[in-house]
Formats: C-alpha cells, structure tokens, sequence
C-alpha cells in the first residue's frame, strides 16, 4: 500500500534556516528587558524565547537576521551586531 | 495536547524551519493568527507564498491540521471541512480558518469566497494582503494600490505602474449581510490579535483583511516590515475598520496623520513617483479621501 | 424493495444508503434530478446530511474535498461541462488519496452546447487518477454507487471513484430496480474510519508542495495503488454478491465470446442494444466485451478475454479530437498485427445507436479494417451546413 504525502505536525523544524543569515545576528543584551514579550511575539521564525526578565534569547539555529526584534524593542536590549 | 518537541513544550503553532523570506509580514501575520486561535482550529490555505514556504515536502511548520489544495478554492474547502464538523456535531467546539493571499482571495477566489459568504458558513476568511502575485514573481492583482510598480503593471514613459484601485474587499464582503468583516495590519499587531479573537467569539461567517509588507516585493528593509505597515495605516491608505451585519462599526483612530510620502519614500515599489507631484497628489487625496470617509481622525487632531 | 425508478432517483437511493454526511453539488443537466431527490431526502429527515448548494462545480468538488479530508463519507455528481470545470479539483483529490464518490451522467462536451449523451466527459478525465466504473443499467448505477464507497474507502486504496451513467438515457430512462434493504448495505458497508484525516487531536498537514527531489515518486505511488485496485474490484465485488444476490463489480463482462467471430467491445448503455443484437443474430457469432472498469485499465482481463477472436470492433461514444477513439487506441495497443482491431465512433452529442448501427459497424468490420470509422455521419448535412469551399 502507497500512502499519500502527510506531513506531521512542526516537522520543518529539521530545516535550520539560520544559514540564512548573511551579516548581521540579534544580539540580546539582557540588561535592560522588562519582559513584555513583543520581541518573541514579532519574530516570524518563531524562534525567540524567554519568559522572565532578561532571559530572552534567539535561537540562532533557524534567526535569518530580518531584524524585526531589535526594531521593537521598547528598551533597545537587542543590537544587531556582525556575525 | 502538543507533541513535546526537543526538550521544552513548542509554543507557538507556526514553527520555525519555514523558507519565507526573513521579515516576511505574511509569515509573522500567520504564526500570530494561529497562536491566537490556538489548537483547536482547523486551518485550509490557498496557494500561495504562505503555503508554499510553509509546508516543503514532506514537512511542515503548521501545528494545527491543515490542508492545501488549490489557488481559487480555499473558503470552498474550509466550506466542505465546515460542513464535516458540523455533521459530527462537533463545529461548536473546532473553528474553521480558510487563508488566502490577495489573489487568492480578490481574484481568482472571489467566487468561492463570495459563495462561502452567502451560505452562511462558519468560517473565518483571512486575507493575507501583500498587494501582488507574491508568489509567482511580484505580479499585479486586484488588490494592488494605485501606482505601485509590479512586474505585470511596470512604471515606464507612458504608465506609472498600477493604473487601478485596490478591491474595497472590507466593503465587499459586508456587502454580503456577514456578521463581522474588519480589515488590520500587521503593523497593529495588538489590533490583529484583538480582531482575531473577537471574530472567532462570533458564529457565521467572518472576514479579516490583513496588510502584511512583502520586503521583497515592496522593497524595503526586512526590519522596516513592521515600520512601513505601520505608515499605511498612519497615512489613511490603508483604515482598519470594522463592520458588522453590514454596518461600519469600528474604526481605528489615527493619533497624528503622516504624509503619504513618509510611507511611499521607504519602499522602492513606489519610488518612481518620488519626483512625480501630480502623482503624489493623487495618493494623497485618496488617503485624505478614506480619512474624511471613515473619520479616521482622533479629536485632538 | 422493488421499485420502477429513473436512474437519478434509483442513483440518490443508493447515495442515501451510504449514508453521506456531506452532500454537495451544482445543477447541470442530466444530473439534476439525483442532486434534487437527495435534497428531498435531506429536507424530510430521511436522510441526516449536510446539503451545501455550492456556487460552481469546482466549488462543489472541492466541499467534498474538504468534507472526506476531515473524516465524513460525501456524494456528488455533475456532467460534461461541470466535469470539466471541476477537473484540477479531479486530479487534486486523487492526488490527496481522497475517496470521493461522484455520479457523472454523461453527456457531451461544448462547443457546440449539447446536453445529450457521449462519453466525452469522463474519457477526458482518464488520466486524473479517479478509478472509473461504467453502468450499463439502472440496478448498476444504484449498485456501482454502493460499491464504490467500499472500494474507495478501502484503506489499501483510498482513491475517488466515478460512476458513469449514460445521461438521459440511464438518468432519465425508468427501469425497476431493487434497493437493497439498509440493514444489508450497513452489513456491506462499515461506516467510514480512515487513516489520516484533519483532526485537531492529531493534526497533519496535508497537500504539501512536492519539488522535483519527491514529487515523481507520488505520482508513481498513485499509478501502482490504482494498479493493485485491479485485484481489489473483483473481490468487492464478489463481497457484494454473496449479500445482495447478484452481480457486483467487475473488470468486463463477457457475453457470447465463445467462438466468438467478431468481438465488438464497448462501456455503458449501448451495450444492451448491442446484447439484443446478438441474441437476435446468433448466426453472426459476434460477441460483446462490455468493459465495467475502464481506469484502471484491465488489460490482462481484456487480452485474455479477446485473444482467441480474430476480428475486434472497438465502438467508442468520444473521441480523442485528432487521433482516433480513446478505447480503441487502448485496445488496439494490447494486440500485434494478426488481430484486425477496428475503431468505430459513434454516438456523439446523444445521436442514437440503433441495431441498424451495430448492423453497419459489424458489415464494415466484416469488409476491412478500419481506424475511426464514424457511424451514422450525415454526409448531407456535413455538405451543406459545414463545408466552407
């Protein structure tokens, strides 16, 4: 028996995309976060997590750079630095 | 429940590990609209840059259940999927998402979405709007605003790019009598969260419009998407309102209006205009035009 | 129960036993009347379904889509231009392994309009990956419906099935016809369980985009399921005959092949005209392969079914615009040069197939050998109403 194509749920996780990336990486300062959440909530990777203060980090394995996290940071804790 | 994934609980139902470009609106839009709706939602996509970098045999990044089947007929699917659950008696507990992008929505699914509309299905229509053909090269649709430079309506000595207005699909589907159909952006995203909740509280049929920049199509930075997004609403090109059963009901206030420059100056789609007076005149008789027509304007202004 | 039925009526009968828990479908001429007796049952609670009255038949087709992907049994059924419309949905559902059952009364093909029987409608669909079944009465229809939900949902297969049934001459011609009892066809059909569906406590996803690294191997896996339905057809149908007393589905049917000089093949309807004119000329020793699955395409059954008959009439009612009859060209392939394979078109746009065409395609067939040799051609009217000089 063929079985047609399925795919199960969240598997595209076996694609890092972070080889994406070409000059400049989010870097989260965990200094000043106040932890609203906005940076994991903007990411369209889905791959920033965190949860209290200054714990917030990108998961560099699939981050492609875009920027949009240090661009909504309230307290400017994310800099986009060189690779 | 969640498939436990690597070593902590996967928290959003749009994972990581997708090809869209990085910055893309239509992908952060995505991820939010199903992290809002959550787990229990049935979600049926067109064709399209969503589906395509989504779901790259044989994996996905979608958690919920999801199907894909052609370019016009995804609010017929979800109609079908619809009908199923309701059949199982199970449509009061499982929602319904059908997701389209501008063209797969306004053009070459207009008629199923329309038919979807008038039978009264359960059903909440997402419209991805990034203004063109994304997926096939940056071509025009009915979607696509005045004057914007795409690859089948090109700026060149005798035209300026897009002749046409956009669809006013908002209105259209109001026009069918729906009990919701609002238009955001995400550039809102609290007011695309806000609207995605409230429509999936109400039973029947549901439309949501929302504007997600296309950096590469639009041409701008990936890190301005939430920048220029913002803009199309702060200018009056793009109102989010709300209307209900046919009626305008909700309207998002403009705090200060922008200049229609300030959001054409930032995306090279528009940027044969920069020089273009008579042009940008238009433009901004069209933004002043929605601002008077939907009072966008908040008093203090 | 015993019933004198048209065939739509006897065809919505057999959708009702199914028990389908989605219905969908838009009005085309000869279908109407399957599509509207369900509506009756649906409306009277005799039957307990969801009746979506679509916008178009791409529309329709794609309800179901969506209806059997999240796990509920559906009916439709179209025709001709409806067929056509709906065709990217045909092969989308087939290549989703869906099993959707649809009627298609069929009909010919625009332009120009005709609402009349052909075979164009579903011949052209060959290629889609749907198995297809041809009726050549109303008791097939109504029983070929039954089996297809077995056939389709069978977990080994899951791919859609197409009844055909000649558009108003089966749709709208009234014969008595037996509808099985509902405790025997729950007996016969288990209540649709598959093996993956949208499901929000096991979610998948479904209709991926397959680059070039996988896709020939899914059309691959499709042709080799629809392959291994060969063995399945004869054994459902044997299934449906120790329950229901009677024929059940099969590859062909062979009538009156032993010692057989000509062998006329051909699908549906027109076969029992055929059948009576063989019974009528028993001195002619023509036999008739009447072919009942025409995709997959049984050609080991055929073959050795017609390898002992030196002269072969092929009658297609379609035509494949620029070569020759579709069936003859499929026949034809399986039989070298020391078997005479005659091609007759005939039928077209519901032109009738009287005993006097049989007449005139067995003299032909008898006198040369002949391509796409169209019968009953109205030379007159070609001369007058046609030639541009």
């Amino acid at each position: 028996m063929f079985a047609p194509l399925i795919a199960k749920p969240g598997s595209s996780k076996e694609n890092k995309t972070g080889s994406w990336r070409t000059f400049k990486k989010p870097k989260f300062l965990q200094k000043n976060c106040i932890a609203c959440g906005l940076c994991k909530l903007i990411c369209p990777e889905s791959c920033i997590t965190g949860k209290e203060k200054n714990t917030y980090n990108s998961n560099y394995l699939y981050c492609k750079g875009c920027g949009l996290c240090a661009y909504i940071c309230p307290k400017k804790d994310i800099e986009m630095v060189e690779e | 429940m969640y498939s436990e994934l690597e070593e902590h609980q996967e928290e959003h139902q749009f994972v990581s590990g997708h090809t869209a470009c990085g910055g893309c609106g239509q992908a952060l839009a995505a991820k939010i609209v199903s992290d809002t709706v959550g787990k229990n939602a049935i979600i049926t996509n067109a064709t399209g840059c969503l589906e395509v970098f989504s779901t790259k045999s044989p994996t996905t990044s979608w958690q919920n259940p999801w199907i894909h089947s052609l370019f016009e007929n995804s609010a017929a699917i979800a109609s079908g999927v619809e009908a199923a659950l309701r059949y199982l008696g199970k449509i009061d507990n499982i929602r319904v998402i059908a997701q389209g992008g501008d063209g797969g929505t306004a053009d070459i699914g207009l008629q199923a979405l329309s038919g979807m509309l008038e039978r009264g299905h359960d059903i909440l229509y997402v419209c991805y709007d990034n203004e063109a053909y994304m997926n096939t090269g940056i071509q025009r649709s009915g979607l696509t605003p005045l004057y914007a430079n795409t690859t089948t309506s090109p700026s060149g000595k005798v035209l300026k790019g897009n002749i046409r207005l956009k669809k006013p699909m908002v209105e259209i589907c109001a026009a069918h009598g729906i009990p919701y159909s609002a238009s955001t952006s995400v550039g809102f995203y609290s007011d695309l969260q806000k609207k995605v909740k409230k429509a999936i509280s109400i039973r029947g049929p549901k439309y949501l419009h929302i504007h997600v920049p296309c950096p590469l199509g639009w041409g701008h930075q990936a890190s301005l998407t939430i920048e220029v997004a913002k803009l199309a609403v702060l200018t009056g090109l793009y109102p989010l309102v709300e209307y209900e059963y046919g009626k305008l009901t909700g309207v998002f206030k403009i705090p200060q209006k922008k200049p229609v420059i300030e959001y054409l100056k930032l995306q090279s789609r528009f940027k044969h205009l920069l020089s273009d007076n008579q042009a940008l005149e238009e433009l901004q008789k069209i933004a002043d035009k929605n601002i008077e027509y939907y009072n966008l304007l908040s008093k203090t202004n | 129960m015993k019933q004198f039925l048209e065939g739509s009526h006897s065809v919505a009968e057999a959708a009702k036993l199914a028990k389908p828990g989605v219905i969908s479908a838009y009005p085309i001429t000869p279908q109407t009347h399957i599509v509207e007796r369900l509506a009756e049952f649906v409306a009277s609670g005799e039957l307990k379904a969801e009746f979506i009255n679509v916008e178009s038949e791409h529309s329709a087709a794609s309800v179901v889509l969506g209806a059997v992907a999240t796990g509920v049994r559906a009916f439709s059924a179209t025709s001709s231009q409806g067929l056509l419309y709906m065709s990217e949905v045909l092969f989308n559902i087939a290549g989703m392994r869906l099993p959707v059952i649809m009627v298609c009364a069929n009909r010919a093909v625009s332009a120009p309009i005709n609402i009349w029987n052909d075979q164009q409608d579903a011949i052209s669909q060959r290629d889609t990956g749907w198995i297809q079944l041809y009726a050549e009465d109303n008791q097939e229809a109504l029983d070929f419906v039954l089996q297809a939900y077995k056939l389709g949902e069978n977990p080994l297969i899951m791919l859609p099935v197409l009844v055909n049934m000649d558009g108003f001459i089966l749709t709208h011609g009234m014969e008595i016809v037996d509808i099985p009892e509902q405790d025997l066809v729950d007996k016969f059909l288990p209540p649709y369980n598959p093996p993956y569906k949208l499901d929000v406590d096991n979610p998948v996803s479904m209709g991926l985009l397959a680059d070039p690294s996988i896709y020939l191997e899914t059309r691959y896996a499709l042709h080799k399921t629809l392959e291994e339905t060969l063995d399945i057809i004869p054994k459902i149908g044997n299934e449906f005959s120790s329950i229901f007393k009677r024929n059940g589905i099969r590859l062909i049917e062979e009538y009156n092949l032993e010692n057989a000089n000509i062998a006329i093949v051909a699908m549906g309807s027109v076969c029992g005209t055929i059948k009576e004119f063989i019974d009528e000329n028993k001195n002619l020793k023509i036999g008739l392969l009447r072919l009942i699955t025409y995709r997959p395409f049984p050609k080991e059954a055929i073959f050795n079914s017609l390898k002992n008959v030196k002269t072969i009439a092929v009658l297609d009612k379609s035509i494949s615009l620029g070569n020759e009859g579709c069936l003859y060209t499929e026949i034809k392939s399986l039989f070298g040069s020391d078997k005479k394979v005659n091609g007759f078109v005939a039928g077209l746009g519901g032109r009738d197939i009287t005993k006097n065409t049989i007449k005139k395609l067995i003299d032909v067939s008898k006198e040369k050998e002949v391509r796409c040799e169209f019968l009953d051609l109205k030379e007159d009217l070609l001369r007058k109403e046609f030639y541009v000089f």
